[in-house]
């Protein structure tokens, strides 16, 4: 395994208040690391961190040597390397309303890769189709499931093939056998080593089943 | 176009363009029953017989009665004749003609009130209705001071006498020949009257040589009988004339009274479906604009800098805090120094400025209406801001906008009807000339709100459609 996320000391503030301090971690490629604590002790606002959503005010972070330092988030520009490098999969999947699940994973191949709609479309359909969600490529957001929703939500994080895939809270709104389902799924995504997940979740059971490590946030 | 207009004028031969207003109604100018595009009256045929004078041929042009001097300034047309008082206001602004017709303001009372109301002195603390900006309102008003009168200003001619009857008001001031064409209601037109004036025709101020041709072609009808016959067909014609001829030229004859004709609803179905047309292009044309601008100022207020943030906003605080009305008459007249802007012209960019600001806040709301969420998501897969736009936020966006921009486009429909102000005659002006034309607006009325249903309920049907198929929720 090598290093491929590295957070060291890392302190978010909202006014005099710490949401997140001192968190250091680090996940290696073929490793699955939870990141475990209460609600609101600062899980997403690492992970929004580490995706550049958000800016911080203390420490490191260094994606597949990407550095990110404290102060504004840099400009959308700056952040191609490490947009192809992180993907995010949210809470409440944020897919695009507007588009069926096959172009909610073509979109960026088009749009950002440049590739051929005949290429984002094979990508799209083998993304699809290793999820289980094949069947449902033509569905709109609002058409899909919970379940269905996120493994379309996990397909347009890795369309663009990142080394690092973070997740928050993924099994928030998913019943026992579909935690275990989704645990399969995290796994046959890091089996050949290429790549690193980092899973905010408060699901103890979950991050003990499924996952290598665990980081507890207080 | 314009070239294929001015084409088939030259081949028409030359052109003496007059301002009037058929809603007016006769016996002035009115719609002709035999055929409501054209317009018939005894100006119109005073502005004929000056046409003839001058080796032209006259060509009517509609305009609001309130907005003719403004209009004759700004070149629309080379006189105006439409029942214009000889005011020493107008004389100063305007070259105007010789008087050529002599009118007497009558105080018009309910018939029980008929003993006790005679003269304007009889109503202290009364209502008294007329049109505004007439002669006959400045006399109210300065009998307001003297008597203790209160004036009432119309519009137009119709309700002051409608309203009379109703109790609304006390007393009507008008012109003797617009009384007598209401006298069907069945007041009384006192006999003393109350002052006289004169009409003459309004022409620009620079306009001064081609005034005294227009009065040497006057005075030569007087002279000749012709404007005597002309006044006795339209029965307006009476004593008083003659001596208003007598002082110009010295010479004359005498008597009369004339009530328009009702035009039958066949007759007027082409002109409403002309004038509906006009409507259609206005507001489509308008629109189109609209919707441009409108997404240009969006865009500056969601993410322009913050100068380019200030301008939009202010731009679109100031046409909202405004009237639409006073836009059409700064584009229209008060741009005229600057830019003579064809009539129709300046009504879109009037109708599509004021829109644009509507458009621009329905387009700001729907932007920010998008969930932040979908942003950052595009944001994490690498899309640049403009993609963003373009890709995602744009269309999620252009579906909450769908349902206010199909309502805007249904006010912006019946909004076109306030252009008539600057001489376009659409579907609710057209309807306003008929209703004056038959005198009520009953039929005119039911004819015009069908017309503007059939235009608007399949623009709402659309909207729902495309509301329940693109639904985002």
């Amino acid at each position: 395994m090598t290093g491929l996320l590295k957070i060291d000391g890392l302190g978010v503030r909202r006014g005099e208040r710490h949401v997140l301090r001192g968190l250091s971690l680090a996940v290696q490629r073929g490793e699955i690391v939870a990141l475990m604590g209460a609600s609101g002790v600062g899980k997403t606002t690492a992970l929004r961190a580490v995706a550049a959503l958000q800016s911080f005010d203390a420490g490191r972070i260094e994606v597949d040597g990407f550095a990110l330092t404290p102060g504004p988030v840099p400009g959308q520009s700056q952040l191609g390397t490490l947009r192809r490098r992180v993907g995010l999969v949210f809470q409440a999947h944020a897919l695009f309303e507007h588009l069926s699940a096959r172009d909610n994973v073509t979109l960026a191949l088009r749009h950002v890769l440049g590739k051929t709609d005949a290429e984002s479309r094979s990508v799209a359909e083998r993304l699809l189709q290793s999820l289980e969600v094949g069947t449902r490529a033509d569905a709109l957001p609002r058409q899909l499931s919970g379940g269905e929703a996120q493994r379309v939500a996990i397909a347009r994080a890795l369309a663009l093939d990142p080394p690092l895939l973070l997740l928050d809270e993924p099994t928030a709104a998913l019943d026992p056998e579909r935690r275990e389902s989704l645990g399969q799924v995290l796994r046959s995504l890091v089996k050949d080593a290429s790549r690193g997940l980092l899973v905010a979740t408060h699901d103890e059971a979950f991050a003990r089943a499924h996952t290598d490590r665990v980081v507890k946030l207080n | 176009m314009r070239v294929l207009f001015l084409f088939w004028v030259a081949l028409q031969g030359p052109v003496l363009f007059w301002g009037g207003d058929a809603e007016g109604g006769a016996p002035f100018v009115e719609a002709d029953p035999a055929d409501a595009s054209k317009v018939r009256g005894f100006d119109v045929e005073v502005a004929a017989v000056i046409a003839h004078g001058l080796g032209r041929r006259a060509q009517f042009v509609q305009v609001q009665w309130s907005s003719i001097d403004q209009s004759v300034e700004r070149g629309d047309f080379a006189i105006g004749m439409s029942g214009m008082e000889d005011t020493p206001a107008r004389r100063a602004r305007h070259a105007v003609t010789v008087p050529y017709f002599e009118f007497r303001e009558v105080l018009a009372v309910r018939p029980e009130d008929a003993g006790r109301w005679r003269r304007l002195s009889d109503l202290r603390g009364r209502r008294v209705a007329t049109l505004g900006a007439t002669m006959a309102y400045d006399l109210l008003l300065a009998a307001k001071d003297s008597f203790g009168v209160i004036a009432v200003s119309y519009d137009d001619d119709v309700h002051p006498y409608s309203d009379l009857m109703t109790g609304r008001v006390d007393a009507v001031l008008l012109d003797h020949i617009i009384a007598k064409r209401r006298s069907a209601l069945h007041f009384v037109i006192q006999p003393q009257a109350v002052a006289t004036g004169h009409y003459v025709g309004v022409l620009a101020q620079a306009d001064s040589v081609l005034r005294d041709s227009v009065n040497s072609v006057l005075i030569a009808a007087m002279r000749d009988g012709t404007l005597e016959q002309i006044y006795k067909r339209w029965e307006v014609w009476d004593a008083s004339q003659e001596d208003v001829f007598r002082r110009i030229i010295g010479g004359g004859e005498a008597r009369g009274v004339m009530r328009g004709e009702t035009v039958s609803v066949g007759a007027y179905l082409p002109s409403l479906a002309r004038a509906a047309v006009i409507t259609l292009l206005l507001s489509f044309l308008s629109m189109g604009i609209a919707v441009v601008v409108g997404l240009a100022l969006a865009s500056a207020r969601v993410y322009g800098r913050a100068p380019l943030r200030i301008l939009a906003t202010v731009y679109v605080e100031v046409v909202r805090g405004t009237p639409l009305l006073l836009q059409l008459f700064v584009i229209y007249y008060g741009l005229a120094g600057v830019v003579r802007l064809p009539a129709f012209l300046a009504a879109i960019l009037a109708l599509a400025l004021n829109y644009a600001a509507y458009e621009a806040e329905i387009y700001r709301g729907a932007l920010e209406a998008v969930a932040p969420a979908q942003l950052e998501a595009a944001r994490t897969l690498g899309f640049s801001e403009a993609q963003i736009l373009k890709l995602i936020r744009g269309p999620q966006a252009f579906r909450y906008a769908l349902a206010p921009m199909t309502n805007d486009f249904v006010a912006l429909l019946k909004d076109s009807s306030l252009v008539s102000v600057i001489t376009v005659v659409e579907l609710t002006k057209q309807t306003a000339i008929y209703a004056t034309n038959v005198g009520s607006w009953i039929v005119p009325g039911l004819l015009c709100a069908a017309v503007y249903l059939a235009m608007s309920l399949p623009l709402a049907r659309l909207a729902r459609r495309f509301e329940r198929r693109w639904s985002v929720v």
